[in-house]
């Protein structure tokens, strides 16, 4: 190994990359408004529609009831719902979404409270639909309202405490830190983006500098130097490196700023309270450790994606020996987003291992000995997967294949 | 001076199993000549070439080239060694000048050598119009010019072109023509592959007609001339390989 001509070439790769447009926009200008765009679009999105839905006055049936005048006048003076005339169809009208939801009152509703006996109620909706949800929530905080009342009025006939109905009250408290709340809302969501991103970023020089450097010829031009060849394969090596790290590091920064951007948004927006509680708080203690998980990561992926797409004879060829690929990168880093827990077992499994541990790591735990094993068998497998690289280089059936 | 012995190349082939596309060959390419390899398409010309640019590395035997085995120390044979194809295309992104540069590094020139070679070639070579140019926006007379400068930046000793006119118009191929001629005036080791005959005759202090990967003939254009009893080179090539081809269709 040569270090000289392993610069020579890296800072030549370097210099044709930065002239490229299609590397310029897959490894700078994509990481940096992707999640601008997406934070702000989605989060408008969401709040648009979230809006929407809160502010509609959800219409109501209230079927039965005549001889109940005390919970049908409960109901229409609610101003949360608009009780609506009944019809006979009633169930095809919740169906289609005229009507959000239908009370049924049982006949006698009325005498069985005062004589109190025991009676149901049912709220027919219309299941996984959000605004029948909305309706049917309105709804049961009315009705439950009116019960307080009525048993308020019971115990106080009785001359008995508030407490002989209610004698406790539950209540829950966080005592996670909020930078672990925001973390284990988020952890998965940044270990796989900061996984996928190392690859699509890396994607399109590695093969530009293999099947590209075939396609236009300058493969023989550059096999005629006297450089080794392992001189070349480290050289192109490092440019392709570099671009993932770039584009992992550009991402991780516009996500952490849109986050932040969206989060001081709304909270100025009360609709948007429960999205400030998830404002995610990550130090930069955590961001270099994730960077050091995923430095194996990347030249895994560089190596990889240079040995696979040196096999194939053009740009167009390699496209398609890459993209199954991207599938079978993107399922394990998607599945540490399930609740999975670190396992020794699983943190040999590449990929997922790192993808898990960046969960962890930005909740702030951290455990040493599954890092260590992590940190260690990802490199053995970058190490393989380079070894792999240089001697695909080597070989003449792979260099000339026509 | 390059010196084969007994060179041999096989390709595995799926369909047709093993392939010799060099079969046995063996010449002597001496300083201050010109060498011409001359064959029909998939003779074994451009296998050959490129084991002497040790790009590819003989099944069996060996070439030496300026005093270096191709096999034993292929680096220092392509450090002696400028070589010129169709096929060596250049880095589209990279300047003329950039291109040139790159090349000289790789073979090891320091700075102020490398700036004195660049700018020496450039001038020799009527590009300064264009060094600040992107190869890809270059004419096809102004790439190959750039091709020239970049085999020449490290002063080889050996000059090695593999059909380096195909598919040039006349301008251009003259170009690399005269190039060609010079290189021979200045005591290089030329060894250049072609299938036009004409080019040939003009150029060549020997010929040697390579035929499936075997060297069937070699000597001067006079010596061809009175051996085959034919005055054109066309007609002594016909004669040569024609029986060849009637043994293959009779297979």
């Amino acid at each position: 190994m040569n270090l000289r001509n392993i610069g020579i070439v890296y800072r030549k790769e370097l210099r044709e990359a930065l002239r490229d447009r299609r590397t310029l926009i897959s490894s700078l200008l994509v990481p940096l408004l992707l999640f601008p765009l997406l934070t702000a679009g989605i989060g408008a999105a969401i709040s648009a529609l979230l809006g929407e839905a809160k502010k509609e006055v959800p219409a109501v049936m209230i079927l039965g009831g005549e001889d109940s005048p005390g919970i049908l006048a409960e109901l229409r003076g609610s101003d949360k719902i608009k009780v609506v005339p009944t019809t006979k169809n009633w169930k095809d009208e919740v169906i289609n979404k005229e009507i959000r939801a239908a009370i049924e009152i049982p006949p006698g509703f009325q005498d069985d409270v005062v004589h109190q006996k025991f009676a149901t109620l049912f709220i027919h909706n219309y299941e996984g639909d959000m605004k029948s949800a909305i309706a049917t929530g309105n709804v049961q905080k009315s009705l439950e309202e009116y019960r307080d009342r009525i048993v308020h009025g019971n115990l106080a006939a009785k001359n008995l405490p508030e407490t002989a109905f209610k004698p406790f009250e539950i209540k829950e408290h966080n005592v996670a830190p909020p930078e672990k709340v925001g973390g284990a809302a988020f952890g998965g969501v940044i270990g796989y983006m900061v996984i996928l991103l190392c690859l699509t970023g890396s994607m399109y020089p590695a093969m530009d500098l293999t099947a590209g450097e075939k396609e236009r010829g300058t493969m023989e031009t550059i096999l005629s130097s006297p450089i080794a060849r392992v001189d070349l394969v480290f050289g192109k090596f490092f440019l392709v490196l570099t671009t993932a790290l770039v584009t992992a590091a550009l991402s991780v920064t516009s996500m952490g700023v849109s986050f932040a951007v969206l989060g001081h948004l709304h909270a100025f927006d009360t609709a948007g309270a429960d999205a400030a509680q998830l404002q995610l708080h990550i130090g930069i203690y955590t961001v270099l450790s994730i960077f050091i998980m995923v430095l194996p990561v990347a030249v895994l992926f560089s190596a990889g994606l240079m040995t696979v797409s040196l096999f194939a004879k053009s740009y167009k060829e390699a496209q398609s020996y890459v993209s199954p690929l991207m599938i079978i990168v993107i399922i394990p880093a998607v599945a540490a987003m399930l609740p999975i827990d670190l396992t020794a077992k699983l943190a040999l499994v590449p990929i997922l291992n790192a993808s898990l541990l960046c969960k962890e790591l930005v909740t702030g735990t951290y455990h040493w000995n599954f890092i260590a094993i992590i940190f260690f068998s990802t490199c053995v497998y970058a190490a393989a997967a380079l070894f792999l690289a240089v001697k695909m280089f080597q070989r003449e059936d792979v260099l000339f294949r026509s | 001076m390059i010196e084969t012995r007994g060179l041999v190349k096989t390709f595995k082939d799926k369909k047709r199993g093993e392939i010799r596309a060099v079969d046995n060959v063996s010449f002597v390419c001496k300083p201050g000549e010109i060498y011409g390899l001359l064959g029909a398409n998939g003779a074994g010309k451009t296998t050959t070439l490129r084991m002497l640019a040790t790009i590819l590395e003989p099944t069996d035997g060996t070439a030496i080239v300026c005093g270096h085995d191709v096999i034993e120390e292929p680096e220092k044979v392509r450090a002696n060694v400028g070589f010129l194809s169709t096929a060596t295309a250049l880095y589209p992104r990279l300047t003329s000048q950039e291109m040139v540069e790159y090349f000289g590094r790789l073979n090891g020139l320091d700075e102020p050598t490398l700036k004195k070679r660049v700018d020496d070639i450039f001038t020799r070579l009527d590009m300064n119009s264009f060094r600040d140019r992107r190869c890809d926006k270059l004419s096809t007379g102004m790439k190959q010019k750039t091709s020239i400068a970049r085999t020449l930046v490290h002063d080889p000793q050996v000059m090695i072109f593999d059909e380096p006119t195909l598919g040039l118009d006349i301008m251009t191929a003259r170009t690399i023509i005269d190039f060609i001629r010079e290189c021979r005036q200045r005591g290089k080791t030329v060894i250049f592959s072609t299938h036009v005959m004409s080019e040939v005759e003009k150029l060549c202090d020997v010929i040697g007609i390579i035929h499936s990967g075997k060297l069937l003939t070699e000597g001067s254009l006079g010596a061809l001339r009175s051996r085959y009893g034919e005055n054109d080179l066309e007609e002594i090539f016909v004669k040569i390989v024609a029986p060849l081809y009637a043994g293959q269709e009779a297979n």
